[in-house]
């Protein structure tokens, strides 16, 4: 093997071709489910972000077939129901999904048709890593990917509830849950996910974040010089930003855009289940227990005495004298 | 029969009295007995995998069970036969354990409970109030985990509720799982430093004496009774 | 394309209208959203349906299918009456100012000429004044009332905003804002490129279609420069390769023409070819024809095509018609006079019109031959498949071969794009076990053909035993010896003709480019276009170099362009008439005094004098026709004709139907419906997620779009009680298909003439064969009928009915 690979910084550049070993892996994770004293890791690598240009997007699906080559995943070959979502949901099959919205704009009297790539957003407190039981199913990188390490998934689907998006999903076949990995393993060798490098109109592109942002904010100016006047990025402060964002023409309604959180976090339920519930219940578990074993070690234990012997003899003696 | 009837405020048909001398009573008949150890071994293997997914230095828990996936698809299976076992237990025992005046009064006094202070507690049938509080918060938190559980299941119920819906019943079931690991340790504490209960689970009776001083009006009526 | 794909990106103003590039060409359509994201440019989509391609887009306008003439001479009439005109451009690079016969004319949707039995123009009268100097009277002033300019100006009248919203159903706002965005760019800094496909094409008038956006650039002084042109989206990868290298039932290589049965000899043949000019010191480069044909003959026969035979002339076929276009051959097909039919990447079960008569067609010949990497409905048209493909098996007698081929990825070679771009490509991938590439099979069915007329003689066996075939491996022709011919070479030393003592090119020696081709058999070239994509400097069609200097999107150096590595064509007309840049930030080619150079190769002689030779080298005129003459045979402006099924009759002559001049065969006629019996109007298209008929054999692009549907908007389903993703028939006179419903905002109902008028958008890519989802084409549905020029069949326009099913053949 060669040296590493460098930190992709776009996924329209031709990657390296070299074989590389990879540059991202278990001593990059910042974040495991179910591991919270895990050491920082010796390095940070530069956080990245994946940007979905909704106004650039011509929902040519080519997304979802790079993803599908690229993880070898055989989504279902369905049936239509009326509308061009295909496969019809997100799927341990199908990572990434166009979404289509058909858009009166009361404002305009123009219609809309909005469409929008759904998929994991990468969160940076992500819901799904917080909810999980099992030890490094889920983890984080410190450039910002949610990885699933489906070696130690339960298949429990408790990911599912405490994401905000929607995202995961179980396979029936192997009962391990499935999302975008925003292609780590091409990012750790220097390449962008597949999504972005199949986009025929760059609507997906991926860079650090920071280029990122300065990117959508280009893209913005040019939707506000366009007449949409409150376009803006979807990188909800909810769950500490995100590492997949989004250019909307219409920032101020993320809602529009296929039920698309206006205002994501991970649900109160979820941090009152993993939160004050779970020190509460172990502290009441542990005192009890320790109560009881103190009790009993100290305590007078409640014995019958020979008194209490002898009154039921004496009464079941004089019962059977009554009833014979 | 009539008679019969009206004697059986407090006891049940199989409880009655074994030998005389010295004085055995029999409280569970065996199908009972063996009901309940199930049901004590699932309970306690569901807390056991409840706590390794609850709490993750318990995680390797799991291990018992063959590792997490195993411990996944099997916990709720446990809970089905839980669940099973504690109906079969309920419509055998919930006749005994409607709450009456008396137990009120048990209550009361609990502290002489503790300081076994026995002449100033009540006369009780078959169950006292804290075994009838076992009995009911063991019933409804089953209910619960039974009702919550079938919500997250996800295997077998991928989409039977909102995932909004699905948040509540993971935090109630865990939240009612506490619960019942506090009413376990409270039963099981119970029936150790209560000397000389544990033989009617076991063995089916308890000395003449226990049912003397714990459930006097149990032993009565059984002693009177001619079935 | 006059332009090329890379160039879009230079646009102010992108209008894809006849098209839906966003969706049939995304690769491509990255040139618009890079022109918008980069340059601010606007894209405008004039569709009957909002498409993916109007999600992106800045304004959309709809339309209804098949009224195109009339948008595009409204627009021409609003840019006219609000003098968004480019002036200088139309007055000297447009044949606006040459003066028409005072016999041409037009009355009721008809020009002069119509002959009612024939269905056809005498075309006399479409014709310039001649001067007695034998050149066109101009009258550069523009005051003549008899002027081409004038002509126009009185022809469009008709075309108000009004008319245009009565006739399209486009509301008036909508259509005056398109005017008014295309409008601004007649200004030399603003440039607005047309991109269309088959939404222009697939019409019994989709040359005049055509004509009418080309005849708007013009005006607005579009053509020639960075970001203009009129650029046609070619459909499949190399369906641009097809046309040039002729596979064409009327044209031999590098558009030249096979030879109709009255051109009996070589100089009757060349008498109308090699056209004069029109006007004085023009260059109609037309006039080397004959270099290119000789050395096309020469390249077909080598020593047997000499002088003293014609170069081989009698060897041609001759047409006794204009066409044996797949209409033509498929009426013929299902009349039993045709024996055997070679087909070779098509799939006519599912892509030519009336599939009814496709099918009775291919049941009563005798031999059928199908090419193809992949099944297809075509080759297994004789199979029953149920309602998808009911077929009595039993009564059908042809006989069947497949052979199976490489598909472009097993091979090498070029393609050649919509930009004309010959961009050559290696094998990607081994071919399965039985495939074979295409030129060996035709090597092998070549050798055995040769071989029995050796044997036996035969009626005529000279044009194939002479045939060259001087490949290294008989058998096997590789695509670089082909590619080498194509170019061409010196069959003699050429001399220089400013000094005999100066060889050229030695014998032997590839040509540079088509400008060394002669006329008296020293040379060969068998397609004079693609002459300079392998030349002695190699395989220029292999170039990988993309440096761009100064951004101009012309990557001079990337693989090779038809004709002389040109990536603009008519880029002279980039410039004034001094040879300056309209716009400098827009340089192509410049005059320096001496001669013309830039960024990209000059479509002009390069020391032509500027003010003395027009740009457009290819006409007769020297400039961009304005007035088609006798060019197209429905018209020499582009009139509003209906579809041949219409819900509206045409409202310039309630006697016409479709294109009075196209090609009907009787039986077909009896099959064309009116709008009483079936009263919505059905178009054709494609999707994103596959590729014609072949992607439903790939399990991923199967997954995105599995099954067959129509698209109707909410109003319809509301009329016709159809529910989202319900089960419905959709028939027309010729047959009839189940669908899934699609019911959306993005179809409207649209108000012609008074009248209610609904479109059911019924998309292409389903069949019996591969992993999607059974399902049907539009051609079960779609008449047989072309477009008057060309006879691309009418896909875009049609009659149907639709109605809700419960329990139908579908899942």
């Amino acid at each position: 093997m060669t040296g590493l690979a460098p930190e992709p910084v776009t996924a329209a550049a031709n990657p390296p071709v070299e074989p590389l070993e990879t540059n991202l892996g278990a001593r990059d994770v910042v974040r495991a489910s179910a591991m919270p004293d895990l050491p920082a890791p010796d390095r940070r690598l530069t956080e990245v972000a994946k940007l979905i240009d909704v106004s650039k997007c011509i929902g040519c699906k080519a997304c979802q077939s790079a993803c599908a080559e690229w993880n070898e995943t055989h989504p279902e070959i369905g049936v239509n129901t009326g509308v061009y979502e295909n496969p019809p949901d997100l799927s341990a099959e199908m990572f990434t999904l166009m979404r289509f919205t058909e858009y009166d704009n009361p404002a305009t009297g123009d219609f809309e048709w909005l469409i929008r790539k759904d998929g994991c957003m990468h969160c940076e407190e992500p819901g799904c890593l917080a909810a999980c039981p099992a030890p490094g199913a889920i983890v984080q990188y410190s450039n910002g990917i949610v990885d699933f390490i489906h070696e130690n998934c339960i298949g429990c689907g408790y990911c599912i509830i405490g994401c905000p998006f929607d995202v995961p999903r179980i396979s029936p076949k192997d009962n391990r849950s499935y999302k975008c990995t925003l292609c780590s393993d091409r990012v750790g060798v220097g390449q962008g996910p597949a999504c972005a490098k199949a986009c025929p109109t760059q609507a997906i592109v991926f860079g650090t974040k920071t280029a990122m942002i300065e990117h959508a904010n280009d893209r913005i100016a040019d939707l506000k010089s366009r007449g949409y006047a409150n376009a803006g990025i979807y990188d909800p402060a909810g769950v500490g930003g995100t590492h997949v964002i989004y250019v909307l023409h219409h920032a101020d309604q993320p809602s529009l855009y296929s039920g698309l959180p206006d205002d994501p976090q991970v649900a109160s339920t979820v941090s009152a289940w993993k939160g004050a519930n779970k020190t509460i219940g172990l502290a009441a578990l542990g005192l009890a227990a320790a109560g009881a074993v103190l009790h009993g070690l100290f305590a007078r234990a409640n014995r019958v005495s020979a008194e209490d012997e002898a009154e039921a003899q004496a009464l079941v003696d004089r019962s059977g004298e009554g009833s014979a | 029969m009539t008679q019969g009837m009206t004697r059986r405020h407090f006891s049940d048909r199989g409880d009655r009295i074994l030998d005389r001398d010295p004085v055995r009573v029999g409280r569970y008949r065996l199908f009972t007995r063996i009901n309940h150890w199930i049901i004590a071994a699932t309970t306690i293997l569901l807390l056991l995998s409840g706590l390794a997914f609850y709490w993750p230095p318990l995680f390797w828990l799991t291990a018992l069970f063959g590792g997490g996936q195993t411990a996944r698809w099997l916990h709720p299976i446990l809970g089905l036969v839980l669940a099973v076992g504690y109906l079969l237990m309920f419509v055998q025992l919930v006749a005994r354990n409607i709450p009456r005046h008396d137990d009120l009064v048990w209550l009361r006094h609990a502290r002489d409970v503790m300081d076994q202070n026995e002449e100033k507690l009540p006369t009780l049938g078959k169950y006292n109030a804290g075994q009838k509080f076992v009995f009911w918060a063991m019933a409804g938190l089953i209910l619960i985990l039974l009702g919550t559980g079938t919500m997250i299941w996800h295997e077998v119920f991928p989409d039977l509720v909102s995932i909004p819906a699905r948040r509540w019943a993971v935090l109630g079931h865990s939240v009612a799982a506490v619960l019942m690991g506090l009413t376990f340790i409270l039963h099981v504490y119970a029936g150790i430093w209560t000397r000389g209960t544990l033989s009617a689970m076991t063995r089916g009776w308890v000395t003449g004496g226990w049912a003397w001083r714990h459930h006097r009006k149990w032993l009565k009526e059984v002693a009177g009774r001619r079935d | 394309m006059t332009n090329s794909w890379t160039d879009i990106g230079n646009t102010d103003l992108a209008i894809v209208m006849g098209g839906n590039a966003a969706e049939a060409h995304p690769c491509g359509f990255k040139w618009v959203t890079e022109a918008k994201a980069n340059r601010g440019a606007r894209l405008i989509v004039v569709d009957p349906r909002f498409t993916r391609t109007a999600a992106v887009a800045d304004y959309y306008a709809p339309i209804r299918p098949g009224s195109d003439i009339a948008f595009l001479m409204g627009v021409i009439r609003w840019c006219i009456e609000n003098d968004k005109v480019q002036w200088e451009y139309v007055k000297n690079y447009t044949s606006a100012a040459f003066l028409v016969r005072d016999d041409y004319g037009w009355a009721d949707g008809l020009f002069t000429g119509y002959n009612d039995e024939t269905h056809s123009y005498d075309m006399t009268s479409w014709e310039y004044q001649i001067g007695d100097d034998g050149f066109a009277k101009v009258d550069p002033t523009l005051q003549d009332p008899r002027c081409v300019w004038n002509l126009l100006k009185a022809h469009v009248d008709i075309y108000t905003p009004e008319f245009v919203s009565n006739v399209c159903g486009t509301p008036v706002d909508r259509f005056l804002k398109v005017c008014e965005m295309i409008g601004e760019t007649s200004a030399t800094d603003k440039v607005m490129t047309s991109m269309y496909a088959l939404g222009w094409t697939q019409h019994s008038k989709g040359s005049q279609n055509i004509r009418g956006m080309a005849m708007l650039q013009l005006i607005l002084g579009n053509i020639g420069l960075r970001g203009g042109g009129v650029n046609a989206l070619r459909g499949h990868s190399n369906i641009q390769g097809l046309t040039d290298i002729g596979l064409m039932s009327n044209l031999i290589p590098g558009y030249l023409n096979i030879p109709r049965d009255t051109e009996v000899d070589y100089a009757t043949y060349m008498s109308t070819r090699a056209n004069k000019p029109l006007r004085p010191n023009q260059t109609s480069y037309w006039q080397n024809y004959g270099k290119f044909m000789v050395s096309f003959m020469k390249a077909m026969w080598g020593d047997a095509a000499t002088a003293e035979n014609d170069w081989a002339y009698h060897y041609l076929p001759k047409l006794d018609v204009p066409s044996y276009d797949i209409l033509r051959t498929f009426d013929m097909m299902a009349k039993g006079e045709v024996n055997l039919y070679f087909c070779q990447g098509f799939n006519p079960l599912l892509s030519f019109p009336n599939r009814a008569k496709v099918t009775e067609g291919l049941s009563k010949l005798k031999l059928l031959v199908v090419m193809d990497p992949l099944q297809t409905e075509t080759a297994h048209f004789w199979e029953n498949h149920g309602t998808f493909n009911d077929v009595d098996t039993a009564s059908i007698q042809t006989e069947v071969l497949e052979l199976p081929t490489t598909c472009f990825a097993e091979d090498e070679g070029a393609l050649v794009n919509s930009g004309r771009w010959l961009q050559w490509h290696w094998a990607g991938a081994t071919p399965p076990e039985m495939a074979r590439r295409d030129i060996e099979i035709m090597a092998n069915i070549f050798r055995r053909v040769r071989k029995l007329y050796e044997d036996e003689g035969g009626a005529f066996p000279d044009p194939i035993l002479n045939l060259t075939w001087d490949y290294a491996e008989e058998l096997a022709p590789t695509a670089a010896e082909l590619a080498r011919e194509m170019n061409g070479r010196a069959l003699t030393d050429l001399l220089d003709p400013a000094d005999p003592a100066k060889v050229l090119v030695p014998a032997g020696k590839q040509v540079k480019n088509f400008s060394q081709l002669r006329d008296d058999g020293s040379t060969m070239s068998g397609c004079w276009i693609y002459s300079g994509c392998w030349n002695e400097d190699g395989n220029m069609m292999a170039r990988r170099d993309n440096t761009d200097p100064d951004n101009t999107g012309a990557f001079l150096n990337w693989a090779f362009a038809w004709p002389m590595n040109r990536r603009i064509l008519y880029n002279r007309a980039s410039a004034d008439l001094q040879g300056k840049a309209w716009d400098p930030t827009r340089k192509l080619i410049e005059w320096d005094g001496e001669k013309w150079a830039g960024y990209d190769v000059p479509d002009m002689g390069v020391t032509a004098k500027p003010e003395e030779v027009m740009p457009f080298i290819m006409t007769n005129e020297g400039v961009g026709k304005l007035f088609s003459r006798k060019g197209m045979v429905d018209g020499p402006f582009p009139t509003h004709m209906e579809p041949f099924e219409s819900p509206v009759e045409n409202v310039l002559n309630p006697k016409l139907r479709g294109n009075p001049a196209a090609r009907v065969f009787p039986d077909d006629l009896a099959q064309m419906a009116t709008s009483d019996e079936f009263p919505f109007v059905g178009t054709s298209y494609r999707l994103t997620e596959h590729f014609h008929y072949w992607t439903k054999h790939n399990p991923v692009n199967a997954a995105l779009q599995p099954e067959f549907f129509v698209e109707i908007s909410e109003q319809l389903a509301a009329e016709r009680g159809i529910r989202l993703g319900q089960q419905v028939r959709v028939w027309s006179k010729r047959g009839e298909v189940w669908a899934k419903a699609v019911v959306t905002k993005r179809i409207r109902p649209l108000t012609c003439a008074g009248k209610t008028v609904h479109v059911v958008g019924i998309p292409l890519h389903w069949g019996f064969t591969g992993v999607a989802r059974k399902g049907w084409g539009p051609n079960s549905l779609t008449p047989f009928v072309g477009d008057a020029n060309i006879q691309t069949p009418e896909f875009k326009a049609f009659l149907v009915n639709i109605e809700p099913v419960e329990g139908g053949p579908l899942a």
